[in-house]
């Protein structure tokens, strides 16, 4: 039985940029995706959005102080 | 400019407490940001000084002593500084590692019923239901007294010990009297070291439970019954029916790594500090905090704080032979032919130049030609 990871607290929200907003984020910040934060292909999180490398992760963080945050991780092999 | 989420909301609670007009409400929105900006740090500040100064003075106050009771049980958790080291230098498995289990709604307000899953977690291994377990020298046997009452205790049926015997033994004759369990290997070259060692293994054979929850021990958490364990097992306990995923933890971060992912990790060592300086009375801002976890779980993995983690991830050739261990960086960046480009503080403090912290992180840049 596979378990539902995203149900615990710790985990939080993600999903997979589309290409535009790749884009976009990348600009914003004025960054090669290299520069990113990593996370592994081999990751559970990534495994359950099935994620290939070179895609970017988008967390939303419950933040304690801002209440809210994103976060960005590239993915690695 | 965008205000954080948290701010957003305290705005809207003063509107509404103030009862403020559209004008007022901009006028508010506009102080609101002016001191939000304020607030923030400039960009050059050494917030990794910052942040290793503000854990490193309360953390002289933290407790040397690495067990404390947790309440009037046996139950012994590291707490205090050995706690904290060993957080930050991400050791692979925690010195006692534990679980607070929360149980679904339907199942956490009776305490007979929290009392049987706990029973049913535990691990069980065959020494612990078993009077007996010895070496027959004559007849080059093993021989198992089980005890009823032990096994009645922990509700293991005899079939099902038998069942685990005979699936760990493919070739042996196994013969069984009333609550004895005899095996015989097969194999010719039998002897009776051999034996010793088949005996010690017999010992440890898992027959029931979840492996790793060495101890399990119901206790009363407001009105509902939770399940505190020595010894983890998170991606069996949340497997599990009647557990709660949402609030279910442990103390080990690599297991929560390996289960929940990355961005799990560094929640969990966001929490377990904070537990840990909660516990010893310390108050230390969580930005601090948030920006070690940051660091060590930057790259995918966890990497501690130290020689192997983060310190060796530096560009720098001069940076990481200024931390510990200088020859062995400086021989195996000579064999590379690594190149130092001066860009972070250490190196630059090395060869007396302006580091780039700071004012020192701007340069100054003259337009040629355009004169007036």
């Amino acid at each position: 039985m596979e378990i539902d990871i995203f149900k615990n607290k710790l985990v939080p929200k993600s999903r997979i940029l589309k290409e535009e907003e790749e884009k976009e984020l990348l600009e914003k910040y004025n960054i090669s995706k290299k520069q990113l934060p990593r996370i592994l292909v081999s990751d559970p999180v990534a495994k359950a959005l099935n994620a290939k490398p070179g895609n970017i992760i988008e967390f939303t963080r419950e933040s304690k102080t801002a209440g809210m945050s994103k976060f960005y991780r590239v993915v690695v092999a | 400019m965008t205000l954080p989420p948290s701010i957003e909301e305290q705005l809207k609670e003063l509107k509404e407490m103030l009862k403020l007009n559209k004008a007022q409400m901009e006028k508010l929105r506009k102080i609101a940001e002016k001191q939000y900006e304020k607030s923030l740090i400039e960009p050059g500040e050494a917030v990794g000084v910052v942040a290793a100064q503000s854990i490193g003075e309360p953390g002289t106050q933290l407790t040397l002593r690495t067990k404390l009771l947790a309440g009037a049980t046996e139950m012994t958790v590291t707490q205090g500084l050995p706690r904290l080291i060993e957080i930050f230098d991400a050791r692979s498995e925690p010195s006692t590692p534990a679980m607070t289990i929360f149980l679904k709604p339907s199942y956490a307000t009776s305490e007979a019923k929290v009392e049987e899953i706990a029973l049913r977690l535990l691990e069980i291994s065959l020494e612990d239901i078993s009077k007996e377990i010895n070496v027959d020298l004559l007849r080059m046997r093993i021989e198992i007294e089980l005890d009823p009452a032990k096994m009645k205790k922990f509700k293991v049926k005899e079939k099902d010990v038998l069942k685990r015997i005979s699936e760990y033994f493919k070739s042996a004759k196994i013969t069984t009297g009333a609550y004895k369990i005899n095996i015989k290997p097969k194999e010719e070259d039998m002897d009776i070291k051999k034996l010793y060692r088949l005996r010690v293994k017999l010992k440890g054979l898992h027959i029931a439970g979840i492996k790793g929850i060495k101890q399990v021990l119901p206790i009363k958490f407001g009105n509902d019954w939770i399940i505190k364990t020595a010894g983890s097992n998170l991606k069996e306990v949340l497997k599990l029916p009647e557990v709660d995923i949402e609030r279910t933890k442990t103390n080990d971060i690599f297991e929560i790594w390996r289960v929940l992912g990355i961005e799990a990790a560094r929640n969990a060592i966001i929490e377990e500090t904070l537990d840990v300086l909660k516990n010893q009375g310390i108050e230390v801002d969580v930005r601090h905090i948030m920006l070690v976890a940051d660091i060590m779980t930057n790259d995918g993995t966890i990497k501690g704080i130290g020689r192997y983690g983060v310190s060796s991830a530096k560009a720098s050739v001069l940076a990481r032979a200024s931390f510990e261990v200088p020859l062995k960086h400086l021989f195996s960046a000579a064999v590379k032919g690594e190149v130092d480009e001066l860009r972070s503080v250490v190196e630059n403090v090395m060869v007396n130049q302006p580091v780039p912290v700071g004012t020192g992180m701007v340069d100054l840049r003259v337009k040629k030609g355009d004169k007036k």
